[in-house]
């Protein structure tokens, strides 16, 4: 009889709805536009809302977390997270480590920012960039003098500074800060380099990113994605 | 009285009362806290590990006595930083890994694969679902014991000097009323050690205030972190646009880290009176000085 009970039990508690899983979302949280932390203590931005959507379709239940840029790529490794939703490009030694889902965001540019009037030499002079981005790989490469900042807002304000002779960083970030700057600052340079933007996932975790790719798909057929870019980066930004 | 929901039409007092009361402000009041809660609970549990430390490192056995030497040399030895990433990544990985041989023994996979560690949903600590209050007490517990672990060699340190430098006729004396060896260590050498004890652990202590910024390597949003972050120049993404304001959230950093520290020297100046009371030698010197 308690068989039998048990099994009714197991059975009913089987044809329940299955409780949507819980995901943590790492981001870094200082990369306006793509991510912040608004003045209420959230996370906002396109990411935000591209995540909360990617979740809805999945039907996931997403928490967002708040984690240095350093160290993204091995918290999500140890599972202090699942997935890094960052403005992270991607790459060929990133994807050495992780895995990505497909682009929810396409190559754009990466410009060079420098006080305005001066001139700025970007293969020779001082050049900041946020350590671990492409970025900062590509200053490296192109001969000029690297100096590397832990977040994005200091590598624009070591410019404003004189410590740096020009900012690269994606034009994307730049853009407002220089349309905002009052005639201070100047895009001086341009550069293409980098993938598009994907979100980073354990290469254990196949089911997850599978899930992933799926809900970023339907959001690109539906045209969903295009809307929110266009909201956040300009009607003349790029889309899919 | 005026409101905040409109932050471009307000200007001057009004703009700044608003500005200092968002809940990132909040956040950051909180997070002093904190800070001030991680010290006042790591600095007993620092002066447990490095009294237990002292005291093994004096013991005749040697069992207890060499654990207790290789303790302290190898945590003064290594750089605090080193500790502080090591330490709750070692003990979180370590915890889980208990919890998953105990609670998921039907999985057979190690639980490094490639780059990544991975146990069991079940596992997980704290789990995924749990609230982001759980998780940040789990990070600050873990931050409590990387601190104990690394101050309490210090103590240890400081502790077997102190001990070390009661007078050793003392000990003797005790010894030839007939007291034991234990009664020795509590009746003759614990009281009289705090005197020549405290100059290092007020140091220590200082020291323990200003190594709290690593706080954020272990994912805690400590007063610096607010500070760089609130201070970064904002556009106008953020409801409340300003430029670089680093340099006056970083003041009154300054002037916090400042009054911690003046409170502290008027506390140690006490405790350093109270201890002297009865001390021998103390006395002599004091009145050889005055």
């Amino acid at each position: 009889m308690k068989k039998v009970i048990l099994a009714t039990v197991f059975a009913s508690m089987l044809a329940m709805p299955a409780m949507a899983e819980t995901i943590r979302m790492g981001t870094e949280g200082a990369y306006p536009p793509y991510n912040f932390i608004n003045d209420k203590n959230e996370v906002d931005g396109f990411e935000r809302e591209v995540g909360d959507e990617i979740c809805a379709r999945a039907n996931l239940d997403c928490v967002w977390v708040v984690n240095d840029w350093d160290s993204i790529i091995p918290n999500l490794v140890s599972g202090n997270y699942d997935t890094i939703i960052a403005g992270m490009s991607i790459t060929a030694e990133r994807d050495e480590v992780i895995d990505f889902t497909q682009e929810y965001f396409p190559p754009s540019p990466s410009m060079y920012v420098g006080l305005s009037g001066g001139s700025v030499d970007v293969n020779g002079g001082v050049i900041a960039a946020q350590t671990g981005t492409i970025q900062a790989g590509h200053v490296a490469s192109s001969g000029a003098t690297l100096v590397e900042f832990a977040t994005p807002d200091e590598t624009v304000a070591a410019v404003r500074n004189g410590e740096a002779d020009a900012v690269l960083a994606d034009g994307d970030y730049l853009m407002p800060i220089v349309s905002e700057s009052g005639g201070e600052l100047a895009v001086v340079g341009q550069v293409g380099i980098g993938g598009g933007i994907g979100m980073g996932i354990r290469e254990s975790d196949t089911a997850l990113k599978a899930k992933m790719d799926t809900a970023i798909a339907s959001m690109k057929s539906d045209g969903t994605l295009n809307t929110m870019i266009k909201k956040w980066f300009g009607d003349d930004a790029l889309t899919f | 009285m005026f409101s905040c929901t409109n932050p471009d039409q307000i200007e001057g007092l009004n703009w700044l009362v608003c500005y200092l009361s968002t809940a990132k402000h909040m956040a950051f009041y909180q997070s002093f806290v904190v800070v001030l809660s991680l010290v006042l609970i790591t600095a007993p549990l620092a002066l447990l590990f490095g009294l237990m430390a002292a005291s093994a490192s004096r013991s005749a056995i040697a069992v207890m006595r060499w654990p207790a030497k290789i303790y302290i040399a190898m945590v003064r030895g290594v750089p605090d930083i080193v500790f502080f990433l090591f330490v709750p990544l070692a003990l979180d990985q370590g915890i889980e890994y208990i919890r998953h041989r105990a609670l998921c023994s039907d999985q057979t996979g190690s639980v490094w694969q490639g780059n990544d560690f991975i146990v069991c949903d079940i596992a997980k600590m704290p789990l995924s679902s749990a609230s982001a209050w759980a998780h940040d007490f789990y990070g600050f517990m873990l931050a409590v014991t990387a601190y104990a672990i690394v101050f309490g060699a210090f103590a240890g340190n400081v502790l077997a000097g102190a001990m070390a430098a009661v007078p050793h006729a003392q000990l003797e004396t005790g010894s030839a009323f007939g007291m034991s060896r234990r009664q020795v260590y509590w009746r003759v050498l614990f009281p009289q050690m705090w005197i020549y004890a405290l100059p290092g652990l007020s140091n220590l202590w200082v020291l323990l205030i200003k190594a709290t910024p690593l706080l954020f390597l272990l994912g805690i949003q400590d007063i610096v972190y607010w500070a760089r972050e609130l201070g970064s120049a904002k556009t106008s993404a953020y409801t409340y646009p300003h430029p670089d304001w680093r340099v006056w959230y970083f003041l009154a950093l300054l002037i916090f880290y400042l009054f911690v520290t003046w409170v502290s020297e008027r506390v140690f100046d006490r405790l350093n009176r109270r201890f002297s009371r009865g001390q021998a030698v103390l006395m002599n010197s004091q009145q050889a000085g005055g």
